[in-house]
């Protein structure tokens, strides 16, 4: 019989023993552990850039908070996800994404199938505080299938990275800085001439409507992102 | 090249030196040459050669005294002039070696006098292009010292001795961080010059890179000795084409002389150095962002861990230190550890250098022990704030950094007491203002430049400061309310805490360090729509009778 030697850490969230792999981040051994840290850029199967800063734990110990999601843990860590400190953060991160751009839900394609809208809902966001900046942005539905509606954006760049990471099209990217960042295809080309190969993944992994099927304007549009992991895995096995 | 034959051309240098009775410095930095001192030095080198003064015409580095450019400086008599232009040419060299000329004299013995020269040592004395002047000021023998006497761990043990901190901001101790790179297991090792000098009237590493290349390049060979690197890269800003241009000519001159390259001083050591050019974007100081450009990638930070050290440059162990850092390494392993830790304080040791800007008399760039005042190196050395005008703030750290009002001008300068009074040392930029600045839109300023200059990457830095700046700019168009302060406060916590590096990390710094000592004029804004300094243009009426014990 042969024996894998696995680096075994213990470490301590809300406090709860658990144990985990070394390597692992906090994020994924709460959620083996079903401790729910929410989350927005992070998606299962796409690697982490630790951008939406929703993550966010506190360390003991530690003054500086740390996002799970990238986070690896240490032995003897005492991590607590839900504090008042950490709520209000995280409320003020969703404010700065409602007021960024345009998220008006009654209007929107996403409206019931929003990770923003429930991350809204389940972080207790009740108004925002904060001016709404309305900038006036293109909707480009240039593509035979797809639209995408820069206002709905929260650059979470999901997109960019299902594209380039499975795909291996990499026709999403970054353009710009700062608060004029914006998603283009190509070196901004219209999407409809891009080097887009039509699979569809970058719609199925937006959180919000920026992304959306044609077809489904107007009826309800769910989106299902749980194929990646099953993916990355049946490759894995080949 | 050993020590001996470093000696030979040291020899040589001071013989050509002595054949003239005068030698006539002219500073060709930035500064001086934007007023002709180009212009300045060919006349001056006509005017030597129809004369018959035995004098030589030398082109420098940066003097110091940046607004009081074109600056010659007379050796031996050490006789400095400023304001010097071409027409002044023949008058200057027939002065020579008689009386000088009063109406150009700079007199300025307190502004040099109290300073300590190390990183600036050679700045004003060589000609930056010229790998011989450098040696003979003891150019490259820490270099040749390093490889043939010591061990890297030795190498490392004394910058670790010497106490030396991070000059680009953060204050890291440069011997754990040396020392964590020689530990990364790896056979290929990276060592990165970050001269990406992005503070608003910061200019120390642009001087230090256009006055002293060679310093900069050997402070490098050395660390990638100690740290058993074989490749660096400088990573320089585009808008600095001087000093592109004078290290591109040393890399060229250092190879030729075979101080990089293979075989360095006939050891097994081999290290060569490439530039690259930043593009301008401030987030790019940031040491990953760094990295990301010089592989080709956005600009854009990731969170560490993994640090730079362990998983850097194309994934492998990289050393990144600031320009004006890797200036001190070669006096440091020259005179050894234990003498840099005699200059400055006990968390803080050796100098500092600070381009002092704004409202001050002495406009340059000064070095100046750690623990000096803030009093002393404003008042002092700067000559204080000119045209009777009052002193109000000066700020440090640039944009991460905060306004430091009059009462705690007597804190020593080092990296813990300027943290403590909400700001930091950042870079090196001090920025002095007086009675006629608004430190509410002195803030909105600082956070324009940081809202423009976010890379977008995480939402508390990308929205948050583009947040802050609207409301900052509302309350100095005199609209904003008591609740926007409010609000700001709250802003600033969360993007102080959640943001993913230190660029919004920091970002909220000069809105809560103008918060902390100036809030008056925030409350004089909003409440009395009124700007103390009159610098904002309020165009409301002033409100009638609000009663301000209730709003406050």
């Amino acid at each position: 019989m042969t024996t894998v030697a696995v680096d075994v850490k213990t470490l301590v969230i809300d406090g709860q023993n658990v144990s985990a792999r070394a390597g692992q981040t906090i994020l994924e051994v709460a959620r083996e552990n079903s401790i729910d840290i929410p989350t927005l850029c992070h998606l299962d199967g796409l690697s982490d850039v630790g951008a939406c800063r929703l993550c966010v734990v506190e360390i003991k110990g530690n003054n500086k908070l740390l996002p799970a999601c990238v986070a690896t843990v240490e032995e003897g860590m005492e991590v607590t996800t839900t504090t008042e400190r950490l709520t209000k953060h995280r409320r003020t991160i969703l404010e700065l994404l409602f007021a960024e751009r345009n998220h008006i839900c009654s209007v929107c394609v996403s409206n019931g199938h929003c990770e923003l809208q429930s991350l809204a809902q389940s972080q207790g966001l009740t108004h925002v505080r904060l001016p709404y900046r309305n900038p006036q942005l293109a909707v480009d539905a240039s593509h035979e299938r797809f639209t995408i509606d820069h206002n709905r954006c929260i650059l979470c760049t999901r997109c960019v990275r299902v594209c380039a990471e499975i795909e291996g099209a990499h026709v999403w990217d970054v353009m710009g800085r700062g608060i004029d960042s914006m998603i283009i295809s190509d070196l901004h080309e219209e999407w409809g001439k891009s080097s887009c190969t039509r699979c569809g993944k970058c719609v199925q992994v937006c959180p919000t409507g920026a992304l959306f099927d044609k077809s489904k304007i107007g009826s309800d549009h769910p989106k299902y992102p749980d194929f990646l992991p099953y993916l990355n895995l049946m490759r894995e096995a080949q | 090249m050993n020590i001996e034959e470093l000696e030979q051309i040291a020899e040589s240098v001071r013989l050509e030196n002595a054949k003239f009775d005068h030698e006539i410095n002219v500073c060709m930095g930035t500064g001086c040459l934007s007023q002709h001192s180009d212009k300045l030095r060919d006349a001056l080198t006509a005017a030597a050669k129809a004369s018959d003064k035995n004098a030589f015409v030398r082109r420098t580095g940066c003097m110091g005294l940046c607004a009081a450019g074109p600056l010659v400086l007379i050796d031996p008599e050490e006789t400095l002039y400023q304001h010097v232009n071409a027409s002044h040419a023949e008058e200057v060299v027939a002065s020579l070696g008689g009386k000088p000329v009063a109406a150009l004299q700079c007199d300025l013995r307190e502004h040099f006098d109290q300073q300590v020269h190390v990183v600036l040592e050679n700045s004003g004395h060589i000609d930056p292009e010229k790998i011989d002047d450098y040696i003979a000021r003891d150019g490259y023998q820490a270099l040749v010292k390093a490889l043939t006497e010591m061990e890297p761990n030795d190498v490392i043990k004394q910058i670790t001795e010497s106490g030396l901190r991070g000059r680009g901001g953060g204050g890291y101790p440069t011997g754990l961080k040396w020392g964590m790179v020689a530990k990364a297991g790896h056979d290929l090792k990276y060592v990165i010059c970050n001269g990406d000098e992005g503070d608003p009237g910061a200019f120390m590493d642009r001087s230090v890179l256009e006055s002293d290349p060679h310093r900069v390049l050997e402070g490098m060979a050395i660390a990638a000795y100690a740290v058993g690197a074989s490749k660096g890269y400088v990573y320089v800003r585009a808008e600095y084409p001087l000093a592109v241009a004078r290290l591109t000519n040393c890399l060229r001159e250092a190879r030729r002389r075979g101080l990089l390259g293979n075989n360095i001083c006939n050891t097994p050591f081999a290290f060569d150095v490439e530039i690259r050019l930043g593009a301008g974007a401030f987030v790019c100081g940031e040491e990953t962002a760094l990295i990301a450009s010089i592989q080709g990638q956005r600009g854009t930070p990731k969170p560490r861990p993994p640090y730079p050290a362990v998983s850097g440059l194309w994934g492998k162990p990289t050393l990144i230190n600031n320009v004006e850092t890797f200036a001190n390494v070669a006096p440091i392993i020259r005179k050894g550890g234990k003498w840099f830790a005699s200059l400055g304080t006990e968390k803080s040791k050796g100098t500092k250098v600070f381009a002092i800007t704004g409202k001050i008399t002495n406009t340059g760039l000064v070095e100046v022990p750690m623990g000096m005042t803030l009093r002393q190196i404003i008042e002092g050395i700067g000559g204080g704030v000119p045209d009777g005008h009052t002193f109000k703030a000066v700020q440090t750290g640039g944009p991460s950094g905060g306004c430091i009002p009059n009462e705690f001008l007597d804190i020593e300068v080092s990296y813990e007491s300027l943290i403590q009074v909400g700001s930091m040392m950042g870079s090196g930029g001090m920025i002095v203002m007086d009675d006629t600045s608004c430190m509410v839109n002195v803030a909105r300023f600082f956070l324009e430049f940081v809202m423009t200059e976010s890379c977008g990457k995480c939402i508390p830095c990308r929205a948050g400061t583009a947040q802050m700046h609207t409301m900052l700019t509302r309350i100095c168009a005199g609209s904003g309310t008591m609740d926007d302060l409010e609000l700001l406060v709250d802003l600033c916590g969360t993007i102080k805490e959640t943001s993913l590096c230190g660029l919004g990390q920091t970002a909220p710094n000069p809105v809560l360090s103008t918060l902390r000592y100036f809030k008056n004029e925030y409350i004089e804004h909003i409440v009395h729509k009124r700007c103390p300094a009159g610098v904002c243009d309020i165009q409301a009426p002033a409100a009638a009778h609000v009663d301000v014990e209730v709003l406050v």
